[in-house]
């Protein structure tokens, strides 16, 4: 009940994200009697600014044409060698730049940096994951020009990242035979949120137990609509795929700048 | 650990909307396939709640089951996954529901 006229609509009042409240006009603050439990309707939906905010990304990159990638793993899988091969067989082609998660060091940005790329590096700190806040800023740094690729590598984990919308263009997830081949199953989320999976270290398949069969099939059942690929970036072999798939894209992104 | 800084937004969201009244309950509604752990909320909920309107609140956690509605039918099953199979053979669902993560309401006084 309000205090200052003795309406009770208090059950009715609906806060929307903009504060607005009141759904009747009302010229005094609507404040109810002391002690009063009031109920306060929110319908909120608690990672909205992150969504929102991974949307502005978005929008900032199709603006310039850029072509920005999510690339997700657990650790040691493989994200900075395959971004090494990557640099070195694409810097000439067009400008790439790369966003680096991690949550302590600047080891990973150093490797980057000496294969003479655009990089920074986010330290995430006790966080297990980027956040779109966080890539922004990391975009604002490197400044990328119309028509790169941005790869920003995650923090390595299978979890976590899944959640939060970073404003990629496409998520590539990226698994080790060295984990073992039930992954997908174990960690869906992960899979299921993927445009790209890349099977990396396949160089390593004679030496382990790894049914690649059986992980094409958790595949199939767990993200039936992604791509697969299966790659060794130590080696190098099966990558002309990959780079196809980046150029492939590249040419979307630019096209709808 | 992605649950400590989902709450640390029901914290902040909802402190933000108690306008300086004390908040005594909040209810969330969790879908099962959100990828999130309701325990793992509750236990960081008193963390996080501590020395704001919301210390002492208690939480409400709605659990909502996953449903998928199937491409080729348009029958609506229930989800235990984020993927799954229609009766009717085709593997190919859609999430329909169970990917909740809000606030659905709170009590201040």
């Amino acid at each position: 009940m309000c205090k200052t006229c003795g309406c009770s609509d208090g059950a009715q009042t609906r806060i929307t994200h903009l504060g607005v409240a009141g759904s009747h006009p009302h010229p005094h603050p609507h404040v109810p009697a002391d002690g009063e439990a009031h109920l306060v309707s929110l319908e909120a939906r608690i990672l909205d600014k992150n969504d929102r905010l991974a949307e502005r990304n978005r929008g900032w990159l199709a603006g310039r044409g850029v072509l920005a990638l999510n690339l997700m793993s657990s650790p040691g899988a493989g994200k900075t060698t395959l971004l090494e091969k990557t640099l070195a067989e694409l810097a000439d082609e067009f400008p790439l730049a790369v966003v680096e998660g991690d949550q302590e060091t600047t080891h990973d940005a150093e490797r980057i940096r000496q294969a003479g790329c655009n990089v920074v590096q986010i330290n995430t700190g006790q966080g297990c994951h980027l956040e779109a806040d966080m890539v922004a800023r990391g975009l604002q740094e490197i400044d990328p020009a119309a028509g790169s690729v941005v790869f920003i590598e995650n923090v390595g984990n299978l979890v976590c990242p899944a959640l939060f919308d970073l404003g990629e263009a496409a998520r590539v997830v990226i698994l080790a035979v060295t984990e073992g081949e039930d992954k997908p199953a174990k960690y869906p989320h992960m899979f299921h949120g993927a445009d790209l999976i890349l099977i990396n270290k396949i160089d390593l398949l004679p030496y382990l137990s790894f049914d690649l069969e059986r992980c094409l099939g958790y595949l199939h059942e767990v993200a039936h609509h992604a791509e697969v690929l299966q790659i060794s970036a130590a080696t190098g072999a099966g990558l002309e795929p990959w780079f196809a798939w980046l150029r492939a894209h590249r040419e979307k992104a630019l096209a709808g700048s | 650990m992605h649950e400590l800084g989902i709450t640390r937004n029901i914290v902040s969201i909802c402190s933000e909307q108690a306008r300086g009244r004390k908040v005594t309950r909040v209810r969330l509604e969790v879908g099962l396939l959100s990828g999130v752990v309701p325990d793992s909320i509750r236990f960081c909920f008193d963390v996080c709640s501590q020395g704001t309107p919301l210390e002492g609140a208690d939480l409400e956690v709605l659990e909502i089951p996953g449903e998928g509605e199937c491409r080729s039918c348009g029958k609506r099953v229930p989800l235990r996954q984020v993927f799954g199979h229609c009766p009717c053979g085709a593997g190919d669902l859609i999430c329909v529901a169970g990917k909740e993560l809000n606030i659905k309401d709170m009590e201040v006084q």
